[in-house]
């Protein structure tokens, strides 16, 4: 086996998979965040459109769409890989394991909010990004993505959906923020807790924002 | 002319060892690879034997009852190892730790012999330091020492509370690099039930896979007990409820001598009993008398709490009897005076049977200090207590929780119970100069052996002599003993003599199902100690002995009829176990007192009523007992006594006096 | 002297590693709170004895926390509700009188159970035996205090070595992962300079043993941290990541 297959078949190689997919996934989520909070402007959805029009036609940014894809299927293909793994680490159960008394339950859980998540965005793929992407709606002008959201985040339903995703990404991220430098290696008395603190705010900030869309628009703060 | 010769070499104390080394016949390194060695127990004894003499070439196989051999008991040593470096510039030399070994231990122990441990003592630490035992560092990066017991300089390497996991860690790391080479070949959970004889030899040993029951043979041209001590045959000790003479008792039935088997030691400062359910004795470290006063109530039967005692109210009676070092006397002294205190009346708790260890004094003394370095002027009581308070915790924080734990009580509010508890045990397998026992290629290393500690062993030198005799002393000394053997081959298991043991092993394991008594293996195991405790223990006199030897025959009998032994021998079966140990410590529990009764005099933990100055001070009579006892098993549990000389060319022997 | 606890014990049996375990019940009574949990245990077993049944079979050695040889799963912790120790320092006054109590055995792939309460954790010993140790022959070591090392260090590398071995961190992971038991032996030595000469294949050497023995992967719950009776820190686990992500992509070999 030569060292690049050893090192990422081992156990601390497939996490430093998940580490770093998941600080690049994070850094995505800070520009899409940032992209799509144009909305805020509150100008008809101007400022807004240009920007995706920008992300949807530079080829710099297409490059780095198909990185981010394969980053995402790496981060959700690992992470099944080694839940199966973990799985059979504990082939006979315990009858009764007091977890929360040594850990917090979103720690325990990533494998289910990361699949709460991966149902979500495959919603929101279909809602936005095939839409923008594979028909002509947008690029022929026809459609603004802008509109394209009002329409969308009309529906009652998708709004329920689209908060309860951000508290599932909140946590996620409120684990998977701090333990991605763990994983690392970057563990430091004076640094670690500012990571700590500074992943907190993150997880809280990010998918507020998030949601807020979804809100701002069904109830027609944005117009 | 006696049977024991100790084969210490001739010439000078200080150059014996070296003269030695550089005459013992070599092993060449092609026909090492051809000579296999047992090695029967793990700890620090056996861990670095066993990495030793796998290091050099022989082929080695380790046995430990236990699922790891980092689990033996050598792990549970807190305070320190001694080595004479001389770090703290303080006047220690090789002579004086030579000399305070000696002297601690009452005039009892071989000169060559312990010479020969001050002399490897420090490169102990040096080996330990390169293998990475993390000791305590000063801030300028070196190696710190404390004080113990029985020194005037400061000698003891030591982390933290926990020097003996540290050091058996490092031991065990070195072993397992042996085994990753497959240098040695480990059995984890293998008890040894026998030693193999051929042609007047030891060859190998039974032992059984504690697992599946199934009973192995394996041969050895030498065989090592690194097996540890007996305290068990109290029942109660600070030993690991598996530690056990069973290894060391089939040898001594094979025909090793048994070298001074009533030297025990009894450590003053456990936690006492609670109750009739308790199964094991915790030891709160030597170190908390440097800043606990021992004392009992003035009043017989006293009935308030510590704290509402008045000062004058109160006997420090370790101060008012040794002014001279106070709550610092070695431990037979301490412990004995703690008997005779509870002895007539004035014990405290539930029991009656504790003295208070009380460091109020000190944590206000400590909380003075810290307000003055504080500036804090006209600090109220409660302050200064709690200033005192932080220093104490500072220093021995981790004892005060254990204590707190066991006992929920808190020492910080009222002093600590505290009563003797066996502890370790000097005696053990005779050994000559090459830690070789009566049997050709039978050896004994560690606690296992009778040889470095006379009748009281310091504190900080158990740790000290179980890894001398491991890491520097057989590496050369099973030299002398092999180089013979060379052409032996490796004899197959398959003979005879094999064959015989095991099927004497497979009878003694039948014979404890045969019995389908009523009474459990512990029941048999609670009385011997009870009955070794009151009159082997701490004080010993002619008549309680002599009782005691006639009620340890009769239980021994009662043992015999109505013991019950559950499940099957083909399985995992610890009342299987429990039972072969209980039966060797009912013989031998019976030679300790056999020994006591023979050694009329008191010297170290051998403390004879009949035989105290008019102080109640020990009394050794030199003239009559400066030898070791070696006892051989003549069959039937009859024994005979042999004597080996003990000579001091080198040392005036003197009263040992702490007043 | 007899205590006034009564109580229900849901236990493991298992008679062998072969054959298939239940939770059996059994009521004990007269319970003291002074009495450890294996104390405890002691009695059950003694009257079962008396009953002419097979004891309950658990692993248990020194009984003052240190040899590491005592593993029970007690309520859904490894060692009990009591944090910073190991079941042989657990007693019963941490127990209410009529408090029903589940016991089991360590439970991972790497621990197979060998009867009862009793696994089998030789798993470790064969990471060590991978590379936990410094390579030096005795007798070749040079004088203790040639190497200066700093007070910080040497108190980290010796928090590191404290631990016991006992596997509870194992028991208690999600995904019965032995990263705390490996990060502290590497981090202990890696902290040494007497350790830097083999720095980098002995992270190698000892995680490929640990993911061959079929422990799980760290998922950072911190849940080890928080059962070891010893406190050993999850920065051990930083540290080793750290060292095992700089040989795999530094080392020249």
């Amino acid at each position: 086996m030569n060292w690049v297959t050893k090192t990422f078949t081992s156990s601390i190689g497939q996490k430093f998979i998940m580490a770093i997919t998941g600080l690049f996934l994070i850094s995505f989520l800070l520009v899409h965040c940032f992209l799509n909070a144009l909305i805020f402007f509150n100008d008809g959805g101007k400022i807004f459109d240009k920007g995706a029009e920008f992300m949807a036609t530079n080829p710099i940014i297409r490059v780095v769409e198909i990185v981010l894809f394969a980053g995402l299927l790496l981060h959700i293909i690992r992470a099944y890989l080694l839940m199966n793994k973990n799985n059979k680490s504990r082939p006979v159960k315990y009858a009764v394991q007091n977890g929360k008394a040594n850990s917090k339950w979103y720690s325990r859980s990533m494998g289910l909010l990361g699949t709460l998540l991966l149902m979500f965005l495959i919603v929101h793929l279909k809602h936005f990004w095939v839409v923008s992407r594979f028909t002509d709606e947008i690029s022929s002008g026809k459609e603004t993505l802008f509109n394209e959201m009002k329409e969308v985040f009309e529906n009652p339903m998708v709004i329920v959906v689209y908060t309860l995703a951000m508290f599932s990404l909140a946590y996620h991220l409120m684990h998977g923020f701090q333990s991605a430098f763990q994983t690392l290696g970057f563990n430091h008395k004076k640094y670690t807790p500012l990571i700590k603190s500074l992943g907190l705010m993150f997880s809280i900030i990010i998918p507020l924002i998030f949601a807020l869309m979804p809100l701002a628009m069904h109830f027609n703060f944005i117009k | 002319m006696s049977k024991l010769d100790a084969k210490i070499p001739e010439g000078q104390l200080e150059t014996k060892w070296t003269k030695y080394k550089s005459s013992v016949p070599l092993v060449n390194p092609s026909n090492k690879r051809n000579l296999e060695i047992v090695i029967v127990g793990s700890g620090l004894a056996g861990a670095s034997a066993a990495a030793a003499l796998a290091e050099l070439g022989y082929k080695v196989k380790v046995f430990c009852f236990q699922d790891s051999p980092r689990r033996a008991h050598s792990i549970a040593a807190q305070g320190g190892i001694n080595a004479a470096k001389n770090y703290q510039n303080d006047g220690d030399s090789i002579y004086r730790l030579f000399y305070d070994t000696i002297k601690g231990g009452d005039y009892r122990a071989r000169e060559g012999n312990v010479h020969r441990l001050s002399e490897v003592s420090g490169n102990i630490i040096d080996q330990c330091v390169a293998q990475g035992v993390p000791f305590a560092r000063e801030y300028g990066g070196l190696l710190s020492n404390r004080s113990f017991g029985g020194t005037q300089v400061q000698r003891t390497f030591y982390a933290a509370g926990q020097t003996g996991q540290q050091l058996l860690l490092g031991a065990y790391s070195a072993l397992e690099r042996q085994i990753g080479m497959g240098a040695v070949e480990m059995f984890n959970r293998h008890e040894m039930l026998e030693v193999v004889m051929i042609d007047g030899k030891a060859r190998g040993i039974i032992a059984r896979d504690l697992i599946t029951g199934k009973l192995e043979r394996h041969f050895g041209h030498a065989v090592l007990l690194c097996t540890g001590g007996y305290g068990n045959v109290f029942y109660l000790s600070t030993n690991a409820m598996g530690s056990n003479a069973t290894a060391v008792w089939k040898a001594h039935k094979q025909g090793a001598f048994f070298g001074n088997p009533c030297f025990t030691q009894i450590h003053p400062t456990c936690i006492p009993v609670s109750g009739d359910h308790q199964s094991k004795l915790t030891l709160m470290s030597e170190s908390l008398r440097n800043d606990g006063r021992i004392w009992v109530p003035k009043k017989k039967d006293e009935t308030r709490k510590a704290v509402d005692i008045p000062e004058e109210e109160r006997d420090y009676y370790l101060e008012r009897r040794y002014p001279a070092f106070g709550n610092l006397v070695p431990r037979d002294v301490a412990s004995r005076a703690a008997k005779e205190r509870c002895d007539a009346g004035h014990g405290v708790g539930t029991s009656r049977m504790a003295v208070y260890l009380d460091f109020t004094f000190n944590m206000d003394r400590y909380g003075k200090i810290e307000a003055t370095k504080k500036g804090i002027h006209n600090a109220d009581a409660a302050t200064i207590r709690a200033l005192g308070k932080d220093v104490i915790t500072e220093k021995y924080g981790n004892l005060f929780d254990m204590y707190k734990q066991i006992t929920g009580e808190d020492p910080y509010q009222m002093p600590m119970r505290i009563y003797p508890a066996v502890h370790y045990t000097m005696g053990g397998l005779w050994v000559d100069y090459n830690l070789m026992t009566t049997i050709p290629g039978l050896y004994a290393l560690g606690e296992a052996n009778f040889s470095d500690h006379g009748a009281n062993r310091l504190g900080a030198s158990a740790l000290m002599q179980g890894l001398a005799d491991g890491y520097f002393v057989i590496p050369y000394t099973i030299g002398s003993y092999l180089s013979k053997e060379i052409s032996v081959k490796s004899i197959p298991t398959s003979h005879e003599a094999f064959v015989a043991a095991e099927n004497k092993v497979q009878n003694d394991i039948d014979k404890f199902f045969n019995i389908k008594g009523t009474k459990s293996v512990d029941h048999f195991h609670k009385r011997l100690g009870k009955i070794m405790w009151e009159k082997c223990g701490m004080a010993r006199n002619e008549k309680g002995l002599k009782e005691a030897i006639e009620e340890i025959r009769a239980l021994r009998a009662e043992f015999w009829k109505d013991l019950r032994v559950t499940g099957e021998a083909n399985e995992f079966n610890p009342e299987l176990e429990k039972a072969g140990r209980v039966a060797d410590f009912l013989e031998l529990g019976e030679l300790m007192c056999k020994d006591a009764l023979n050694r009329n005099e008191s010297c170290g933990g051998h403390f004879r009523e009949e035989y105290q100055t008019e102080e109640g001070e020990a009394n050794r009579d030199d003239d009559n007992f400066a030898f070791v006892a070696a006892w051989e098993y003549k069959g039937d549990n009859n024994f005979e006594m042999h004597k080996e000389e003990l000579k001091y060319e080198n040392i005036k022997i003197a009263q040992r006096s702490y007043k | 002297m007899s205590g006034n606890m009564n109580l229900t014990l849901k236990v493991w049996r298992q008679k062998n590693s072969n054959a298939k375990g239940e939770l059996v019940d059994f009521k004990v009574n007269d319970i003291s709170p002074d009495m450890s949990f294996l104390e405890m245990f002691d009695v059950l077993n003694e009257r079962l004895v008396s009953e002419n049944t097979d004891p309950i079979a658990f692993d248990h050695d020194c009984r003052e926390g240190i040899c590491g040889m005592c593993s029970m799963f007690i309520d859904g912790r490894p060692h009990g509700p009591k944090d910073g120790i190991t079941t042989c320092q657990l007693h019963m006054r941490s127990f209410k009188d009529g408090d029903t109590i589940t016991v089991e055995p360590w439970r991972a792939q790497a621990f197979p159970v060998i009867k009862d309460l009793v696994v089998d954790r030789t798993a470790f010993d064969r990471i060590i035996a991978a590379g936990g140790y410094i390579s030096v022959n005795t007798g070749n070591a040079q004088d203790a205090n040639c190497l200066p090392i700093s007070k910080d260090n040497a108190d980290e590398s010796f928090a590191a070595a404290a631990c016991i071995g006992c596997g509870a961190c194992v028991a208690t992971c999600k995904n019965a992962s032995a990263m705390l038991f490996v990060s502290a032996k590497v981090s202990q030595l890696a902290l040494l300079p007497q350790g830097e000469p083999e720095k980098q294949s002995r992270v190698l050497n000892m995680v490929a043993q640990m993911d061959a023995e079929g422990f799980g992967s760290c998922t950072n719950t911190g849940a080890c941290e928080a059962e070891c009776p010893k406190g050993i820190s999850l920065s051990n686990i930083a540290r080793m990541n750290r060292e095992y992500l700089g040989a795999q992509f530094c080392s020249e070999k």
